[in-house]
């Protein structure tokens, strides 16, 4: 039995026909998680945190900025630059300090999300790019989670409930709606193509609804269904979803290939994974005991890098070097940090991320400029 | 002897409308190719498509009235 005190505080949801003290004893030993404390993630928090989920997890790394607040009403101009899990947490636990919350100051990856998500019962995800939105849901897959997707842009919202068991066969999951992820730059984000700011707070209070009728089994959860809902016209377009061979292929199979993944890759986010280096972080990185730097200039070519430690392995045979690259931390460097980018990438294609990969942003013109080596300069006119 | 297409998220800078009508293709190959024509920037774009609200697992015979949505991966939170 509720005591009194929660009792009041519950009163009009406990009193509802179907929900009842059951409901609410049913929300508080339930654990939600959700990730990403923006637009979608606060008004989320917010009504789960007041209707009384017992466990409420926060996993966000970046902090309050100016342009947040349009939307994400949870926090104020006094949070600007501060970490979105604390002040998530501490405004949270006065609105309800019955709930117990915890914090992630983290990026979820596929490094730490599966040993996050198995604490919790229901993952929302509320994440603003794509290999974050891959990457939540192969976690989910992988560990059976219950996980309320939602996704806004411009006036547009999409919320869908995946990984629920039904009576009918596999249950959907986001990879049965687009099995493989767009092009770079082919859907805008919330920066480059803008958002109202009242439509996450709608769609997020959604996903929270969302999450309360399936811990407390009312109602009918949109499990594997889109709803898309558009603010100008309060349309609603609902569309049911089919598991698709296509989907599962794309998957990985088990943990072992989940934490091989390099999600940023997959969704073609290149320059989250090869890392442009300038001058100073090259001269720190290979140092490393693990490094190897690499001159991806043809033979011949001028000036010849003696002062440093490093080997020939020209691009136009680069690939036939890959198999030999036996060290951790690989530094590429050339002539303009063109072909050294593109060494980087064929890199990836072979390792993953599995090492790291580092390109020297401007090359050795660049480099030896900064140094002011006037031989070096005169030297320009042997190089292509 | 139509169709409706109703289109979403930034798929409506493509065809510059939410909705738009055509002929009845024979199946749903048929009303891509038709579209990729009429429209070649959506070629190389990701959407899921539904008939009568129905995402689809393999080619689908379209038949007069029927309506399909095409609705592309939002990614803003």
């Amino acid at each position: 039995m509720i005591n009194n005190n929660l009792y009041d505080r519950y009163q009009r949801q406990v009193i509802l026909k179907g929900f009842g003290e059951q409901g609410q004893q049913k929300l508080m030993q339930a654990k939600v998680l959700v990730i990403g404390a923006g637009g979608l993630g606060c008004p989320a928090l917010q009504y789960l945190a007041a209707a009384g989920v017992g466990t409420i997890g926060i996993a966000d790394d970046d902090t309050v900025s100016l342009s947040n607040l349009h939307r994400q009403v949870l926090f104020g101009s006094e949070d600007i630059r501060l970490l979105k899990v604390d002040v998530a947490a501490s405004k949270l636990q006065l609105s309800n300090p019955e709930v117990n919350i915890h914090s992630y100051p983290v990026r979820l990856q596929n490094t730490n999300a599966l040993k996050i998500i198995a604490e919790y019962d229901i993952v929302i995800d509320g994440t603003d790019n794509f290999a974050s939105r891959y990457m939540i849901n192969d976690a989910c897959v992988l560990l059976g989670k219950p996980l309320i997707y939602a996704a806004v842009s411009q006036y547009e919202g999409q919320l869908a409930i995946f990984n629920v068991d039904t009576d009918h066969g596999r249950s959907v999951n986001y990879r049965d709606l687009f099995p493989e992820p767009p092009a770079n730059n082919e859907i805008l984000n919330c920066v480059e193509a803008g958002v109202l700011g009242v439509l996450p707070g709608v769609i997020g209070t959604m996903q929270a609804a969302e999450a309360i009728k399936l811990i407390t089994g009312i109602g009918k959860p949109s499990i594997n269904q889109l709803l898309t809902y558009n603010i100008l016209s309060h349309e609603i377009y609902t569309v049911n979803l089919l598991a698709l061979d296509a989907g599962s292929q794309t998957a990985p199979k088990d943990e072992a290939a989940f934490m091989a993944m390099n999600y940023p890759e997959f969704c073609h986010n290149e320059k989250d994974v090869i890392s442009e280096i300038d001058a100073e972080a090259f001269h720190l990185l290979r140092r490393k005991p693990s490094a190897i730097v690499i001159d991806v200039r043809e033979h011949g070519e001028l000036p010849l890098i003696t002062t440093i430690e490093n080997v020939q392995m020209p691009l136009s045979s680069f690939q036939e070097h890959i198999p030999g690259i036996t060290q951790q931390t690989i530094i590429l460097f050339c002539q303009h940090g063109i072909r050294s980018l593109h060494a980087a990438e064929m890199l990836h294609d072979t390792f993953g991320n599995s090492k790291d990969i580092y390109s020297l942003k401007g090359g050795v013109v660049k480099w030896l400029d900064e140094l002011g080596v006037p031989s070096i300069r005169q030297n320009r006119s042997f190089i292509q | 002897m139509q169709i409706k297409i109703l289109v979403f998220g930034q798929l409506t800078d493509i065809f510059n409308s939410r909705e738009i009508r055509l002929g009845v293709p024979a199946d749903t190959n048929n009303l891509q190719a038709e579209l990729h024509t009429l429209y070649p920037e959506l070629a190389d774009k990701k959407y899921l498509i539904a008939v009568d609200k129905q995402t689809i697992s393999s080619n689908t015979t379209l038949t007069e009235g029927c309506t399909v949505a095409l609705l592309p991966p939002l990614s803003g939170g």
